[in-house]
């Protein structure tokens, strides 16, 4: 049957597989952070954001039987963490890289909390539009199974791309973040600016999570995101505050992640869990390339706090 | 740990004033390091409590358990000390690197791998006289965590890789070695549930101070924070360490070695919390598991923040968070609380204590009358 015959090539295609499936959090939380990074703040705590967005999805969705007011409220609930985020940073001689650090640990402990009843029932998922009809290995079709919310992201990326570079918004949010000064010269307030992205980046962030929940793994539980925000943070430095960049970068970190499981499939089990530790890897790897101590990295925006 | 705010706010309120009207000036700054946090936690547990109301508990209930499972008998005195010795050690591993201005988050990665090296090392001189072995895990774990996070430091140091986002990377790391070597190479072939390394052995445990249950991994914890705070504010090095931390460019022009300060620094901390991780294997698990990875790293960049970064204050307040953390327990039998009602109130209190620095110097009664 077909199971035998594509052999070793089942590991390729799974990895295809996951890049398209597990790279759409890493694509939404990285889109986000480049909004909420280039108006000059930096949101640590999209972890967390991811989290909640993941539970507060499965809940609704649970609740009132439809799944997209699930991904709605996902994106809501992550608007809301980010508004607080920014809230809290609009103080005075408030550091946003620690704020960022309570907001992960405050999201994933609320989003525990909340979510404590929604381990056991099941709530209906994300449908899938099948791209792999034209084959007949189930391999392939299992690898174009693909969601709508990773066609959005997709879409998302040359959209943000050309809003950055044209619109009166992409503008704001670039000038907020390469000098407050100038913003202000010109009569808007910076914070106003900051809050908007911040919730922009949380609002995206917390789609990210409910693709987790509602679509894969598609269930919710505890273990569900471990990294993956703060993979997609670091994600965001070395795709260079560029949307166009984010996306590629986010599928291959999709396929990074994919290796494990994929190499599982085909009875590779030793060293599981070092292969599950690839997409960290894969990161520090990547930013030890292409940092450099000696000049502030191209395409940062200069008033953000890590790279000054 | 109302009872504590609340003594201070006492303090300020009836003694200061009337005695002597210089008092306030003089010692304004250290009452702000008292009262502010201290207002922080007040306002936190009042929101917990407006949580947990929504839920139809009732809050002063809540109060209650968490003072009587923190501070209330004797057992929960040492079940909290006991939760208060790790975090000391994991505080220091975030308040160390940040005289230097440095914000390391990865105490929980050093946590797991100073406990697999102090594991190894026993599992490798089994047979000798205890206190060799005992001597060697302390070795093993501070070698093993200060390693870890001079990797992040050297990184940005050499790199300029950013600090924060390395060191939470390497904690998944470390978990991910530490789960591959204890279902692999280090697997013991009886633990059949939840795979683990083999025993220390039951001589090799640190074991309790005598006359209670308290592990021996507290007196590691206080030396290790009394001697962090003599090292940064008494000894040549913390002074350089504080200069370079605050104006980088200054440090260097005056010829400290700043590529020198940063790596050992970031070795003493990662060392402290790989010394946590030694003293939950052997004190508490006798093994090296998953359940190391229990959040005590995560804690303790809480503690830290909440000592404002000082090794003497982190203290006190590891003993209140081990407090909050040991009356989980109680709040979920008798409220019947989600296990992670203590994440819940330790993020609050987070963004309380980050958000209460913008009230620093803005006190008008602390600042004096001229």
């Amino acid at each position: 049957m077909a199971d035998g015959s594509i052999g070793l090539w089942t590991v390729p295609l799974a990895v295809l597989g996951g890049a398209i499936r597990v790279s759409t959090p890493f694509l939404f939380v990285s889109l986000g952070e480049c909004i909420t990074e280039r108006a000059g703040r930096i949101n640590l705590g999209l972890e967390g954001t991811l989290v909640m967005g993941a539970m507060s999805a499965y809940g609704i969705s649970y609740l009132t039987g439809s799944p997209w007011l699930g991904v709605l409220a996902a994106g809501i609930t992550g608007a809301l963490l980010g508004a607080l985020h920014a809230g809290i940073c609009s103080l005075p001689r408030v550091n946003d890289v620690a704020v960022g650090i309570a907001l992960m640990l405050f999201g994933t402990g609320l989003a525990f909390y909340l979510g404590k009843p929604l381990i056991e029932p099941t709530a209906p998922r994300l449908p899938a539009i099948d791209f792999g009809w034209w084959s007949d290995i189930p391999q392939v079709q299992a690898a174009l199974r693909i969601n709508v919310l990773f066609l959005i992201g997709v879409a998302l990326a040359p959209i943000l791309y050309w809003a950055f570079r044209t619109t009166r918004w992409g503008l704001l949010i670039r000038t907020a973040g390469e000098s407050a000064d100038a913003a202000r010269a010109m009569g808007h307030s910076v914070l106003l600016i900051r809050l908007r992205a911040t919730m922009a980046g949380g609002f995206l962030a917390g789609i990210g999570g409910s693709f987790l929940s509602l679509f894969y793994p598609g269930s919710w539980n505890e273990g569900l995101s471990s990294g993956q925000g703060i993979t997609a943070v670091a994600l965001v430095i070395f795709a260079r505050w560029d949307p166009l960049l984010c996306l590629w970068a986010s599928l291959a970190f999709g396929g990074a992640a994919a290796l494990g499981p994929a190499l599982q499939s085909v009875g590779v089990t030793s060293g599981y869990h070092l292969f599950n530790a690839a997409p960290y890897i894969l990161t520090l790897a990547i930013m030890i390339i292409t940092c450099s101590p000696k000049r502030t990295l191209t395409g940062a925006p200069a008033e953000l706090s890590i790279t000054r | 740990m109302t009872t504590e705010a609340a003594d201070s706010t006492d303090a300020v309120g009836t003694v200061a004033p009337a005695a002597d009207p210089g008092f306030l000036q003089r010692h304004g700054g250290t009452i702000e390091y008292v009262l502010i946090p201290g207002a922080a936690l007040v306002g936190a547990l009042a929101v917990f409590g407006i949580f947990v109301a929504m839920f139809g508990k009732n809050p002063l209930d809540l109060y209650f358990y968490m003072y009587y499972g923190a501070f209330g008998t004797w057992f929960s005195w040492q079940n909290t000390l006991t939760r208060a010795a790790p975090l000391i050690l994991t505080a220091l591993c975030t308040a160390l690197p940040a005289q230097l201005g440095m914000v390391i988050i990865g105490g929980e990665g050093a946590l797991l791998i100073g406990a697999l090296s102090a594991t190894s090392a026993a599992l490798a001189l089994q047979g000798m006289p205890p206190l060799i072995v005992q001597v060697a895990m302390v070795c093993a774990g501070v070698i093993g965590g200060g390693l870890w996070i001079m990797l992040a430091g050297g990184l940005r140091q050499y790199r300029g890789v950013n600090e924060t986002i390395s060191s939470l990377l390497l904690v998944y790391i470390a978990l991910a070695i530490l789960n591959h070597l204890v279902e692999g190479l280090m697997r013991d072939p009886a633990s059949l549930n939840k795979p683990s390394t083999r025993e220390i052995g039951a001589a090799n445990m640190i074991g309790s101070i005598p006359g209670t249950d308290v592990h021996w991994g507290l007196v590691f914890g206080l030396i290790a924070a009394i001697a962090s705070y003599i090292l940064i504010y008494h000894t040549v090095f913390g002074f350089a360490a504080r200069v370079a931390g605050g104006n980088i460019r200054a440090a260097k022009i005056v010829g400290l070695g700043v590529d020198k300060l940063i790596l050992t620094v970031c070795f003493l901390a990662g060392g402290a919390a790989g010394l946590a991780g030694m003293v939950e294997v052997a004190a508490v698990q006798g093994r090296t598991n998953a359940n190391l990875a229990a959040g005590y790293g995560f804690t303790g960049i809480l503690v830290a923040f909440l000592a404002r970064q000082n090794p003497l204050a982190i203290i006190p307040v590891a003993i209140l968070l081990g407090g909050i953390s040991a009356s989980g327990g109680l709040l979920q039998r008798r409220l019947g609380l989600p296990d992670a009602s203590v994440l819940v109130l330790q993020g609050i209190i987070f963004v309380f204590v980050l958000a209460s620095d913008a009230l620093y110097g803005r006190i008008g009664f602390l600042k004096g009358k001229s």
